[in-house]
């Protein structure tokens, strides 16, 4: 097995974690932390095939993971306010209950 | 192969048992060792800039603000653990988790991936990196910028208090 592909294992089963966590836990803190997850796992990616593509000089891989790290920093803060702001509202943070934007 | 092995399963006993545990401190204090075991897989890969920057935003700041998070919205006792979530649904997670990771190992596993095994790692100094930035990506940057400000300020303005006293 090439190391390419043992990397592409390890993104591809951290995100599975990722996604077993967003999906079967009801904390919304713990959803979003599995979002992060997965957004991390998708980070390793472009990180292996930058690796060991057939251009690594040019190192277009490293400056997407920047950007992606940027963004997900500022998701991180957007969706921990809309968290704080749910909890003053209803006293609680599990999904089932803050469903009053639900049609 | 030996340390990607190490990290990858540090990364994953870290990872699991975050989301297994029912105290959210220690969770989140786990996927602080998740995120710093992705930090050394960018150091094997040769990606030092980029381990920095995960460092820096994840395992110092995000963290923070999602400890700060879980203070904030503490309901009443100090240790109560988070309450046992539905069966249902766990099962349903853990069956759509394993159906993707199953399906994502199988196309890895299945298809041949032409490697370009370079012998030493591909060396993006940080002044190349800079200058990367500066020059081609430079308006992907500012752009960036103007979007953190953005949402800082609008996550103040959501997560700030709305008292009647408080305001005018």
């Amino acid at each position: 097995m090439s190391p390419l592909q043992l990397c592409l294992l390890f993104s591809s089963l951290l995100f599975c974690v990722g996604l077993a966590g967003a999906l079967s836990r009801s904390n919304t803190i713990l959803v979003l932390l599995g979002i992060e997850l997965m957004l991390n796992a998708a980070n390793l990616n472009f990180i292996a095939f930058w690796r060991y593509g057939p251009h690594p000089e040019a190192g277009t891989g490293l400056i997407f993971v920047l950007f992606a790290i940027a963004v997900a920093a500022a998701e991180a803060a957007v969706g921990l306010a809309l968290v704080i702001a749910i909890h003053r509202h209803r006293k609680s943070i599990r999904l089932q209950e803050a469903n009053s934007l639900k049609g | 192969m030996i340390a990607l092995a190490i990290i990858a399963l540090l990364t994953f006993a870290a990872a699991i048992s975050a989301f297994v545990l029912r105290n959210l401190i220690h969770s989140v204090l786990l996927l602080v060792g998740a995120w710093a075991g992705i930090a050394a897989f960018y150091l094997w890969a040769g990606a030092e800039f980029v381990a920095f920057a995960q460092v820096l935003v994840y395992v110092g700041a995000v963290s923070m603000v999602v400890l700060f998070a879980v203070l904030l919205t503490r309901q009443g006792a100090t240790t109560a653990p988070v309450e046992f979530d539905s069966l249902k649904r766990g099962v349903f997670g853990f069956v759509v988790a394993g159906g993707v990771g199953g399906l994502l190992v199988g196309a890895i596993l299945g298809s041949p991936l032409d490697v370009h095994t370079a012998a030493t790692n591909p060396a993006v100094s940080v002044k190349e990196l800079g200058h990367l930035l500066m020059g081609p990506h430079a308006a992907a940057l500012l752009i960036v910028g103007v979007l953190l400000t953005v949402a800082l300020l609008g996550a103040m303005v959501i997560a700030a208090s709305d008292k009647p006293e408080d305001t005018p």
